[in-house]
């Protein structure tokens, strides 16, 4: 079976600083990988650089296109890289300010990416506008409200739909449920574990916060300092962690 | 005062040479906004300093030159610039449109056929047709450079999804060759079936946004649209009051504080061609 993406010595230093350094790993389709570790450690600095927004100094990542077949995306040229950006690949910010435009209308922000693929008929548009709103449970009669309008967890929401309405094969999350209160936290994984599971999506997943790649991960990579420091199965990375530092990570989570 | 106080056209022989430049590359890539460096006009920005320029380097002493504002040889802007060039070029004036080799424009097309011979100059506020969907410059450039426009439709989806039509009635984006999608300057989108397959050259000139932009004679010009919102060319459903026109553009005049109102041609010279001709609308003296 050939992996969706394949990361092979990924490494990017901000001048003397490291950022990540030598990662490698392999995803296979349907496969949802965690990323987890404490600030600055370097999981948003890789996811960026697997999505193509960093240029990383070494390595390569090679994505399995759908016409191609595997291509690394380092080298590949702009456009192609921003096509595939647009199609089998979705980012979801932690902030949906960030991922969302603010000014445009919930059904514009959804179908920017349609139109963004060539999809010209309004009709067509709005019906898969609201059929995604649906699907992330926002009420249908928002379609025309502007974001702004919307609260965190419904913003959240809609980015979400805003990503994943062109069908992408994997998508890049950056702390998903960050800066959001832990019922509509549990709400938001309850949906993008849906998505993922019926979309059969391939997800990388940066975040801080163990009881999403509890939820979430079938797989976790450990970081500290830019390196990886243990990588498994989750609940094997979770419930008998190897290294110092996942020891002190497992053990930090307060109880309640 | 010598007569070599003013170099022919204001501008000195070096600028010009820079603004052709500017202008053949954009003859040579439609649609395609090419940077210039843009000179201060003894004007205010807005009141037409890239359009100035423009004219200013393409002007002979043998053109004969004609200046519109909003259709109107008689408004304040088109006055000044005309009487502007009389003095720094000393070219002959026009009001007639077909009489005129060099045409600058705000904001309209004459309703007169043009002809090859012909140059019309646009005045633009803003080049950048991407600007309020994307402010960073830097961006926007690179989704021209990519042909990455989907966010112009997010434009028109939005004016569909508010008001159930399209309902950008002026600046209505088009695409040049297939290639660059371009700001028309804000002529109404009535205007914009003339914008394609025209026979003089048409330039654009933004002098605070420092870019010219060029369409050859007869360049296919297509105004962005959806498949079930078709691009709908729109004027007031009215004959001209003057003239008694029923397919040139409208301006709506106020006459009264009681709801009293006429429509007349916003294209004097063609108004005042077809009064000559004994055409009369139900308003006229």
């Amino acid at each position: 079976m050939t992996p969706l993406l394949s990361v092979q010595g990924v490494t990017k230093r901000y001048g003397a600083h490291i950022g990540c350094a030598d990662v490698s790993f392999d995803l296979y389709p349907g496969e949802v990988m965690g990323i987890v570790g404490e600030s600055g450690s370097g999981k948003s600095t890789l996811l960026n650089c697997l999505a193509g927004h960093l240029a990383p100094d070494a390595g390569r990542v090679i994505f399995d296109t759908r016409a191609d077949g595997p291509r690394d995306t380092v080298t590949m040229s702009e456009p192609e890289r921003r096509m595939l950006g647009r199609t089998d690949w979705a980012f979801v910010h932690q902030h949906a300010r960030d991922g969302l435009r603010m000014g445009v209308s919930a059904g514009g922000n959804v179908g920017e990416r349609l139109m963004a693929v060539g999809d010209r008929h309004y009709g067509n548009i709005r019906d898969k506008a609201i059929d995604w709103l649906e699907r992330v449970e926002i009420a249908p009669g928002r379609i025309d409200d502007r974001p702004t309008t919307f609260s965190g967890g419904m913003q959240q929401r809609l980015q979400i739909a805003r990503n994943l309405v062109t069908g992408p094969r994997l998508v890049f999350m950056d702390e998903p449920t960050g800066g959001l209160d832990v019922s509509v936290q549990a709400r938001l994984l309850d949906l993008l574990r849906g998505l993922v599971r019926d979309m059969g999506l391939s997800a990388i997943i940066v975040t801080h916060d163990l009881a999403v790649v509890r939820l979430l991960a079938d797989r976790l990579m450990v970081m500290k300092s830019g390196h990886v420091v243990e990588a498994g199965l989750t609940d094997q990375v979770l419930d008998d962690p190897q290294h110092a530092y996942t020891q002190l990570l497992v053990s930090s989570v307060l109880q309640v | 005062m010598t007569d070599q106080a003013y170099n022919f056209a204001y501008l000195d022989e070096q600028t010009k040479r820079m603004i052709r430049h500017a202008i053949l590359k954009g003859l040579a890539i439609p649609g395609y906004q090419v940077p210039f460096a843009s000179r201060e006009m003894p004007m205010p920005y807005g009141w037409g300093t890239g359009g100035v320029q423009v004219s200013a380097a393409v002007l002979t002493p043998d053109d004969r030159f004609k200046v519109i504002d909003q259709g109107a040889d008689d408004t304040t802007n088109a006055v000044s610039i005309r009487s502007f060039f009389e003095r720094t070029a000393g070219v002959a004036t026009t009001t007639a449109t077909a009489e005129a080799t060099v045409i600058q424009t705000r904001h309209r097309i004459p309703e007169v056929p043009l002809s090859e011979g012909q140059i019309l100059v646009y005045q633009v506020p803003i080049p950048e047709p991407l600007r309020f969907l994307e402010p960073r410059e830097s961006e926007t450039r690179k989704m021209h450079s990519l042909e990455e426009y989907g966010l112009m439709h997010v434009k028109l989806y939005e004016d569909i999804s508010r008001h159930g039509h399209i309902a950008t009635s002026y600046a209505y984006p088009v695409k040049v060759e297939g290639r660059y999608v371009m700001d028309p300057s804000p002529i109404p989108k009535f205007d914009n079936p003339k914008l394609g397959d025209c026979a003089a050259i048409q330039l654009f000139g933004a002098g605070r946004e420092q870019r010219i932009y060029a369409l050859p004679p007869y360049s296919k010009v297509v105004s962005l649209d959806f498949e079930d919102h078709p691009f709908e060319a729109s004027k007031a459903d009215h004959p001209c009051g003057l003239c008694g026109s029923v397919d040139s553009y409208l301006d709506e005049v106020i006459t009264d504080d009681a709801g009293g109102r006429m429509f007349v041609c916003s294209d004097t010279d063609y108004c005042e061609t077809r009064q000559a001709q004994g055409h009369r609308g139900k308003d006229a003296a």
